[in-house]
């Protein structure tokens, strides 16, 4: 296995849909490729520290406030009973 | 939140954890009754829906169209919108796919107003090489959250993987950041499961590249 096949099994060895014995060669190669070694550890950490990024904060009072909105829009078409909301949010009024 | 990682996926070999491929085509979802509640009428079963699947939403529209205001209105579009259309889904695809491939239309339509002059689609700059062929094969080290501090690192990330194609952008957000499985993803944005796989491909090694100017091994600048 050479650097392009190998860069073609990258996405099946990662998600750990690879067969058996490609994921051998997969090994195989990663043995003896330093380049290839450096791609699969730092395109992991690439996906790590993306998962762990706290840039997309999702506050509680924006959750409410959001949910407020779109309770308050979809009983506006009135296919929805005018029930009272968890919290202080008012019913849309009739 | 449905989307779950499982102990299935656990071999050392394998450094990345998803939920097994097969689910997406056979769970039962435990949303099926929620949605039939909503769909007859009933106020808090949608708004349970509404409570599981925001944050979701938001950060799929967040990802895709980088404007939290634009993040914000999409989140509750969306929900007007599934509402609105609650009697057409059928239940042939989870609740939560259904939802974020509306939540993936709309971001992509915010983007094209954005930019009125030009399209943007899933297929947009996807022909384009860069990132194809990694370049850089610099370690990373220490680890980049040791290296910067979290608004440092954030605003790294927002950077980077705003100039992603909004196609690779959003296969990477759903698949690596969403943990949806390739089938899902493939749902949610109506490509085949190679198209998916392809683009992801590209959209890792292209953001791998790019954070590389930032976090490789004797970068002296922070």
């Amino acid at each position: 296995m050479n650097c392009t096949e190998f860069l073609a099994k990258l996405t099946d060895y990662f998600d750990g849909q690879i067969d058996p014995s490609l994921l051998a060669e997969v090994k195989a190669h990663l043995g003896t490729c330093h380049h290839c070694e450096v791609v699969v550890d730092t395109t992991r950490k690439t996906i790590d520290v993306y998962r762990g990024a706290a840039s997309y904060e999702f506050p509680e009072e924006l959750a409410c406030r959001l949910r407020a909105a779109v309770m308050e829009r979809c009983r506006a078409t009135g296919k929805l009973p005018d029930i009272k909301l968890k919290g202080s949010e008012k019913p849309a009024g009739n | 939140m449905a989307l779950q990682t499982t102990s299935a996926a656990k071999d050392p070999q394998h450094p990345i954890e998803y939920a097994p491929v097969a689910e997406a085509q056979t769970e039962i979802s435990p949303d099926v009754a929620l949605v039939e509640r909503a769909q007859a009428g009933d106020s808090a079963a949608f708004e349970q829906l509404v409570t599981q699947y925001e944050r979701q939403i938001f950060r799929t529209a967040l990802h895709i169209t980088q404007n939290r205001e634009d993040a914000e209105d999409i989140t509750q579009d969306v929900f007007f919108k599934a509402f609105q259309k609650l009697h057409q889904f059928q239940g042939n695809s989870k609740f939560s796919t259904w939802l974020v491939r509306i939540a993936v239309n709309e971001s992509l339509m915010r983007l094209r107003k954005r930019k009125s002059s030009k399209t943007v689609s899933m297929d947009q700059d996807v022909e384009t090489d860069e990132g194809s062929i990694p370049r850089d094969f610099a370690e990373w080290r220490p680890n980049p959250e040791q290296n910067y501090s979290q608004t440092q690192l954030a605003e790294i990330l927002r950077k980077t993987i705003a100039g992603l194609p909004p196609g690779f952008r959003t296969v990477f957000t759903l698949r690596d950041i969403e943990n949806l499985s390739t089938e899902e993803t493939a749902a949610a944005l109506g490509l085949s499961v190679p198209a998916v796989k392809s683009r992801l491909l590209r959209a890792r090694l292209q953001l791998r590249e790019r954070l590389s100017r930032y976090f490789r091994q004797n970068e002296a600048t922070k």
